[in-house]
């Protein structure tokens, strides 16, 4: 029994960077509709930014300021520049578009920062947390982060204007071009959100897998299953299965014989597959009633 | 945003309707084509040999995505399972079984379409990105599964299979690559023709509508499961066989030449040569062979970066891939004729 605490423990650790990352790719998905493929590798080039600020001497705090800044404004501007010119394009097109951003920032960052492995400051500690030798203080502050962070769209979402125009924009936005709403500027607004927020799980994640260009890789797929499996609809339902996802994966890798490191990924996309099979729409997405 | 909230609105196409006719290329294109093909591998070096070799498979390869995407408007980023399942079932009745090459292909043409038929089941209930998680999660369970210790007497494990490339039969005064060539050639005809017919028939028209639009297809007595899932089997049965070819080609199958990397580049191919126009995935199969080569000649350290950005330029000049050159030349010729 205490193994099984243990690892659901350590489950929920994992969790929280899975739903940091899902919440990011949910508020592009409310924003644009599409996937962000490249979002894992905003993320990381975000991360690197505030790493190489840190290495000329600011301050843990201020880099994060600025690096969310720097994150918010580059998000704007690559919807601008390279994705508002494809909003009238298939959405396959969409998608390989996705692909071309995550190859450029990928070797980008590679070719700035090569691709050695680097340590990455937490600002919450690394001790064990209230004596667990599960979560650390890092850990147990990443969740809290992402719960806050949760709290904060919450009311961004239900209680600004802009919240709620943001909300009309995507779910009709003919409807919600007729009332004066730009509905093209709330998408750029959506990019810059997601690009913030996903700086900040690229933050919270790399003192847990370390810096490097690929870092992403994994931590994306898991986020995009966690997205998928709460629903992309819901910001809440983004969270609950990112935990859930990192919960599922300890317990796989526990329990199920033969499960070595390399078994879990698939297992628990099957998983969440089946999840689906089950509740098409995610367990806290809303169904699409489509018109005929 | 409640979760009993209703959106009611017209859902945006996911696959845009390509009419059927416009889904291939004329006749005295076709041969044309088709003349090239048969010349130019007897002035060229073995390597350039190969290359088209692999062309012809990589193109096989994006067809059976276009068939899936273009044609029945289902989305799929387990393209390379299917490669994977058709490469090891050649290698190993080759290898272990000491069965003919040519005899291989079938097999695995078999094999897979059964592997993707039932895929395609479970599959039926999800669309989109739900569908997309689906397949990508088949793409990287692959590589995984291929790795088993129990299977390893016949998969080689992690170190692979080596598989011998067959000779020119009869004596024909050929090298090894130009036999292979012209083998290649000979099936990706056979399934060219296939595809082309599959989609002019019943079958290919029910793909279309429920492509066009799923409930107007079933009230129209379209058996939707059914042809959704012989979508996913034709898809992977016709990905198989690129895969044994590749497998022969490439004279070397391992879990790791079969990654989500794989499916994505055919991914890009589909939509470089023009989701649903059969002809493209042969340009769009050059586009994910020649490309990163190219880049890497263009900047070593930069060539995913200069990748992205060629990436780009092609679909923002041609978003819609290939075809639209194909649609504006046809436009220009009718021009010409007319004066």
């Amino acid at each position: 029994m205490e193994l099984f605490t243990n690892q659901v423990l350590a489950g929920i650790a994992t969790g929280a960077i899975y739903a940091c990352m899902a919440l990011a790719v949910v508020m592009i998905y409310q924003a644009i509709d599409h996937l962000n493929f490249a979002q894992g590798e905003m993320a990381m080039f975000s991360t690197f930014i505030s790493w190489q600020l840190m290495q000329w001497g600011v301050s843990y705090w201020a880099a994060f300021i600025i690096t969310l800044a720097f994150s918010f404004v580059a998000g704007i501007a690559i919807e601008r520049i390279l994705f508002k010119p494809l909003a009238k394009a298939p959405v396959l097109t969409n998608v390989a578009g996705f692909i071309a951003l995550f190859a450029i920032i990928n070797s980008s960052a590679g070719l700035i920062w090569d691709f050695t492995i680097k340590q990455y400051p937490t600002p919450f500690g690394s001790s064990p947390f209230l004596g667990s030798q599960l979560i650390s203080t890092h850990q147990a502050g990443m969740i809290g982060v992402t719960v806050l962070l949760l709290l904060g769209l919450y009311f961004f979402f239900q209680y600004t204007r802009i919240g709620l125009a943001m909300r009309a924009a995507a779910s009709v936005p003919e409807s919600a071009r007729l009332v004066g709403i730009n509905t093209s500027w709330m998408i750029a607004l959506g990019w810059g959100m997601a690009t913030a927020i996903g700086a900040i799980a690229g933050m919270l994640i790399a003192p847990v897998v370390f810096l490097e260009p690929n870092m992403m890789g994994g931590v994306l797929i898991y986020g995009f299953a966690a997205a998928v499996l709460g629903g992309l609809t819901s910001p809440f339902g983004a969270v609950v299965g990112g935990f859930l996802v990192g919960v599922f994966e300890n317990l796989a890798g526990t329990y199920i014989p033969g499960v070595g490191n390399e078994l879990k990924l698939p297992i628990a996309l099957a998983l969440i597959i089946s999840v689906l099979v089950v509740k098409p729409a995610g367990l806290f997405g809303r169904q699409i009633v489509k018109r005929v | 945003m409640s979760a009993a909230e209703e959106v009611v609105g017209e859902g945006h196409e996911a696959v845009e309707a390509v009419p059927k006719r416009a889904m291939t290329l004329g006749t005295g294109t076709s041969l044309l084509v088709l003349v090239v093909l048969l010349i130019v591998p007897v002035f060229v070096k073995n390597f350039i040999i190969f290359q088209m070799t692999m062309l012809l498979i990589y193109g096989l390869a994006v067809l059976a995505l276009n068939i899936l995407t273009g044609g029945s408007g289902q989305f799929s980023l387990g393209q390379s399972a299917f490669y994977a399942v058709g490469a090891y079932t050649s290698a190993v009745l080759m290898e272990h079984a000491n069965i003919n090459y040519a005899l291989t292909i079938p097999i695995s043409a078999t094999v897979c379409f059964g592997f993707g038929y039932l895929f395609g089941k479970p599959a039926l209930r999800l669309s989109g990105v739900y569908l997309a998680l689906a397949t990508f999660a088949l793409a990287t369970a692959m590589p995984q599964l291929l790795k088993l210790n129990f299977l390893e007497h016949w998969t080689g494990g992690v170190q692979g299979l080596v598989v011998t490339k067959p000779d020119a039969p009869f004596g024909l005064p050929m090298s090894q690559d130009m036999w292979l060539y012209y083998f290649t050639l000979l099936v990706t005809l056979a399934i060219y023709i296939f595809s082309v017919n599959l989609l002019r028939s019943r079958s290919g028209r029910a793909f279309m509508a429920i492509r066009d639009n799923e409930i107007a297809a079933s009230s129209m007595g379209v058996n939707v499961a059914r042809y959704k899932t012989l979508a996913f089997g034709v898809s992977a049965g016709i990905t198989g066989v690129a895969g044994s070819l590749g497998a022969i080609a490439v004279q070397f199958v391992a879990p790791d030449s079969y990654t989500i990397t794989l499916a994505i580049s055919l991914f890009l191919g589909m939509v470089v040569g023009g989701v649903g126009w059969l002809p493209g995935s042969f340009v769009g199969a050059a586009f994910i062979i020649f490309v990163p080569n190219m880049a890497e000649s263009i900047s070593k350290g930069l060539s995913g970066a200069v990748f992205g950005v060629l990436l780009f330029l092609v679909i923002y000049l041609v978003p819609h891939g290939a075809r639209q050159i194909a649609i504006l030349g046809q436009q220009f010729a009718d021009k010409l004729r007319r004066n």
